[in-house]
């Protein structure tokens, strides 16, 4: 893991260290039906930065990420208690509308969800879902938002064509561009790149790279380097715990429990 | 070389199920009589159509194709028959059928896939399943004794204090005698009948959609309704209509229930609610009777129904095929 | 051992970024109201529905079963009493006969299309023929039975009755036995190639084993689907008020044909002799159901 390292170093400034909360997460816990899967979480998602969430598989990286915008509230079964403050609110409480939530705070999945419509319907959506504006002032969103999400230049002539017709890493570049183009405040990505090709991951990385000066991004991912290269700060979870959080640096180079260094260094289980 | 071979005895394999070895007397005898059974499926099929073209003959070719169809009388004496009211009743009965049945089995098939409780959801389908098992006749004798008096009190008098002497509505939902039998009420039970079918095939096909398509749309703020309208029902799109037309082929060639609620007015009336008859309803119920060119003619209807439904099916089935594909 | 190296309560640095709430418009949320109320609406209706008939059926099947149903014959016109002893056992006839002829065709044909020709073009062909036969009006089997065999040899009988059955049966069968055919896994078939059996032998020795239950639900699907048919019967075997000859020729009395008559007869014994009647077909035929859907249930949590 000496190129983890050689990653986490190449980096060397780690502005915003001390950016505002935009997420204050207190005393989470989570239950699947009668399973225990998320224990007690506290910890800060901070404005305008990356945050990663790494972790052996099953550990509730994705399930802290899907409180976020209440998304497990589709399943009967699964319940969330504690607090998500969001900009002070909390997010969990039923006064909270979720579409109202989900606007503020958009999600990228794992596989590419283009929705069965144009390319330019599928990132027009998430605006005409919250504001109805001319025709015209849609068109420059939508710009906008592939532009943001660096996938214009690829699909300016095809816009009314499906966005079924793209390849995988272009779809999930368009799903980041509707999520961007209904204006949210924060970006969850789970597993964004797990399901491309190595090039396709690096374009997303360095898009979430970009998109970093305007959105407060929560990523989960498999991969450490993926969260060495582009994370401000990162959280190692095991077992539904929280074991170590701080800023990617320090986590990676010198991590204070020996979970964590053992899991980073690949020694674990 | 040999990988090639055992590259293409897989490849074999895989097409035929089993490796394919020399046939002993036995399994010659064996795969023989599975494929004659299969050959019978086509067969059936081809003697269906086969025996309604000759029989169906002599009547086209007295009135000619164009001139059965759309012959507007069906008088047994003078020996005339035309088509026309048993297919206009058909078609009208089939249409109050789908735009009555469809909006309910879609919203079923939403209640199910997005909205019920976990707990609800057995039963419920198991109850629209049954519901479909319930054999023709029961339809009808419902429609019958239950459904068209109720029609007849608490819709068509109503309705015709309500549209006497207007026009258009006037002639199209003013009953002459309001005894609740017609092709208004034939087409609401053929609706109920419908359903089930295609609530069990739209239900399918929503539950085939991955969940993380649907999560996405939820995930950026979407309401259910905008996550069924936008994203599910699109996404399942042909293969709903192929469902609905798989309904339509049934709602036109369905017999018993609907002989039992038509009226089997050999004429064709302007209104809804009138007495009226069907392809198969005149069929069965003149069948055991005829002789000579009626027989020849009921026959001949018999060949019109086969082409439309199996046109339909055909089409249906193309339509849900191509999206089990892909 | 939840801990975190930052202290969560810290909060420096510039002013978050306001976004106001209540961007969500009314309109949307009526509309998803809307939907979910129809929804559920129409999903009441549907069992409303079902719940109506069978109660129907109930209240005034109920009130005419008798014993004497089970052991009179169906009365002529005009007469008083009377039962449906030889309308059931036409029924169980008719029914019984459609079966034993549609099962080896039915099984055969599934198994051809499942193991010996899963992916030719005849087999697609016949797949596709078998799914449109499905959904055919079955009134049109009936006058095709007609035409094939009581116009030519001049007569009505059960066994007409029951081919046109059987033909309306085979689909069904063909359709479940290939699908739980398909269900059996390759290296099933493999195991027992590998011993050295014939294929016909992996065949009937292994895969119709691990696949029978599954058949048998298909041949009940049939039994039940072929029970309550009336169309098909009516130009075929007919119905009549008394016993059948033995060698079924001449009409067959049987249940659904003798509903549809009586159903709509002017006479009350009649009347109460098709509720009757119409409550013994429908309970036979959703226990089948009901027993198919057991079935498969088990089939596909093994």
């Amino acid at each position: 893991m000496t190129t983890l390292s050689a990653t986490v170093q190449a980096r060397p400034d780690r502005e915003g260290a001390t950016a505002p909360a935009r997420i204050a997460v207190r005393d989470l816990d989570f239950y699947y039906g009668d399973f225990h899967s998320l224990k007690s979480i506290s910890m800060d998602f901070r404005d305008r930065q990356v945050t990663a969430l790494i972790g052996p598989s099953g550990c509730g990286k994705s399930t802290l990420l899907r409180c976020f915008n209440r998304i497990y509230s589709l399943y009967p079964d699964q319940r969330a208690t504690g607090e998500i403050n969001l900009d002070g609110r909390n997010i969990l409480s039923p006064s909270v509308d979720v579409n109202e939530l989900r606007s503020r705070v958009g999600m990228v999945f794992q596989k590419p969800t283009p929705f069965p419509m144009s390319i330019y319907d599928n990132v027009a959506f998430g605006v005409r879902l919250y504001e109805k504006l001319p025709k015209a002032e849609v068109d420059v969103r939508v710009e906008s938002a592939l532009r943001k999400a660096a996938l214009w230049g690829e699909v300016k002539d095809k816009l009314k064509g499906s966005g079924m017709g793209l390849s995988g890493g272009q779809q999930q570049r368009l799903c980041i561009a509707r999520t961007v183009a209904q204006g949210p405040e924060v970006i969850l990505l789970d597993e964004p790149t797990s399901a491309l090709d190595p090039i396709s991951t690096g374009k997303v990385e360095e898009l979430i790279e970009q998109l970093r000066s305007e959105f407060t991004i929560a990523i989960v991912t498999h991969n450490m380097q993926q969260a060495a290269r582009i994370s401000q700060y990162t959280a190692f979870m095991y077992l539904g715990e929280v074991v170590e959080f701080g800023p990617t640096n320090g986590l990676f180079m010198n991590p204070a429990k020996k979970q964590t260094h053992d899991y980073v260094t690949g020694r674990f289980g | 070389m040999s990988l090639v071979a055992s590259t293409d005895r897989v490849t074999a394999y895989a097409k035929t199920g089993a490796p394919r070895r020399r046939s002993s007397g036995t399994g010659a005898v064996f795969r023989a009589l599975n494929f004659a059974s299969a050959m019978l499926v086509l067969l059936v099929l081809a003697g269906i159509l086969g025996s309604m073209v000759v029989g169906g003959w002599p009547a086209f070719r007295e009135f000619g194709f164009f001139g059965f169809l759309s012959g507007s009388s069906w008088n047994v004496g003078a020996e005339r028959f035309g088509a026309w009211p048993a297919i206009a009743g058909t078609l009208m009965s089939a249409v109050i059928a789908i735009v009555v049945g469809v909006p309910i089995s879609i919203g079923i098939a939403i209640f199910l896939t997005q909205l019920s409780p976990r707990w609800l959801k057995t039963p419920i389908a198991t109850a629209v399943e049954l519901l479909a098992a319930v054999p023709s006749i029961i339809y009808g004798m419902w429609g019958l004794f239950v459904f068209a008096p109720l029609v007849a009190r608490s819709v068509q008098m109503p309705l015709n204090d309500v549209v006497e002497g207007l026009p258009v509505v006037g002639s199209l939902l003013y009953s002459r005698v309001p005894s609740g039998t017609g092709i208004f009420t034939a087409g609401i039970i053929l609706a109920l009948m419908i359903i089930p079918f295609i609530a069990s095939i739209v239900r399918d096909m929503l539950d085939q959609i991955p969940p993380v398509l649907r999560e996405s749309a939820y995930g950026i703020g979407c309401t259910t309704w905008e996550v069924v309208r936008h994203v599910l029902l699109p996404q399942a799109g042909v293969a709903i209509i192929g469902a609905i037309m798989l309904g339509l082929g049934r709602a036109l060639g369905e017999t018993m229930a609907v002989t039992f609620v038509v009226g089997n007015a050999n004429r064709l009336s302007a209104s809804i609610f009138d007495p009226g008859s069907t392809i198969a309803s005149r069929i069965a119920n003149e069948f055991n009777e005829a002789s000579g060119m009626q027989l020849n003619a009921l026959i001949a209807l018999g060949c019109i129904l086969f082409l439309v439904t199996f046109s339909i099916l055909i089409a249906a089935r193309l339509l849900i095929a191509r999206v089990g594909r892909a | 051992m939840a801990t975190s190296t930052l202290n969560p309560s810290e909060m420096a640095g510039a002013a978050p970024r306001e976004v106001a709430w209540g961007r969500v418009r009314p309109g949307r949320r009526i509309a998803d109201r809307t939907l979910k109320v129809g929804c559920t609406l129409f999903t009441v209706i549907g069992v409303f529905a079902l719940g109506w008939i069978l109660a129907m059926l109930l209240v005034r099947g109920l009130s005419a079963l008798t014993p004497a149903i089970f052991v009179n014959i169906t009365p002529g016109p005009g007469t008083t009493g009377g039962g449906l002893a030889n309308a059931m056992l036409g029924s169980l006839i008719l029914t019984g006969i459609g079966i034993l002829v549609a099962t080896p065709i039915g099984v055969l044909a599934g198994t051809y299309l499942a193991e010996y020709a899963r992916t030719s073009k005849l087999a697609a062909l016949v797949r596709f023929i078998n799914d449109l036969l499905l959904s055919a009006p079955s009134i049109l089997i009936g006058l095709f039975v007609y035409a094939l065999f009581v116009a030519p040899f001049g007569g009505y009988s059960g066994w007409a009755g029951s081919i046109a059955l059987a033909i309306i049966a085979i689909p069904v069968i063909v359709r479940t036995t290939e699908d739980m055919l398909r269900l059996v896994p390759n290296g099933l078939r493999e195991a027992a190639a590998a011993l050295g059996a014939p294929h016909s032998k992996v065949i009937t020795l292994v895969t119709w084993r691990a696949a029978r239950s599954g058949i048998v639900t298909g041949i009940i699907l049939a039994m039940a689907r072929i029970a309550g048919e009336t169309a098909p019967l009516l130009f075929t075997a007919l119905n009549n008020n008394f016993w059948f000859s033995p060698t079924l020729s001449g009409g067959v009395s049987n249940l659904p044909v003798t509903i549809y008559q009586f159903a709509l007869s002017p006479y009350g014994n009649w009347q109460e002799l098709a509720w009757a009647g119409a409550l013994i077909i429908t309970a036979t035929i959703l226990v089948l159901s009901v027993v198919a859907r057991v079935l498969i249930r088990k089939e596909a949590a093994r």
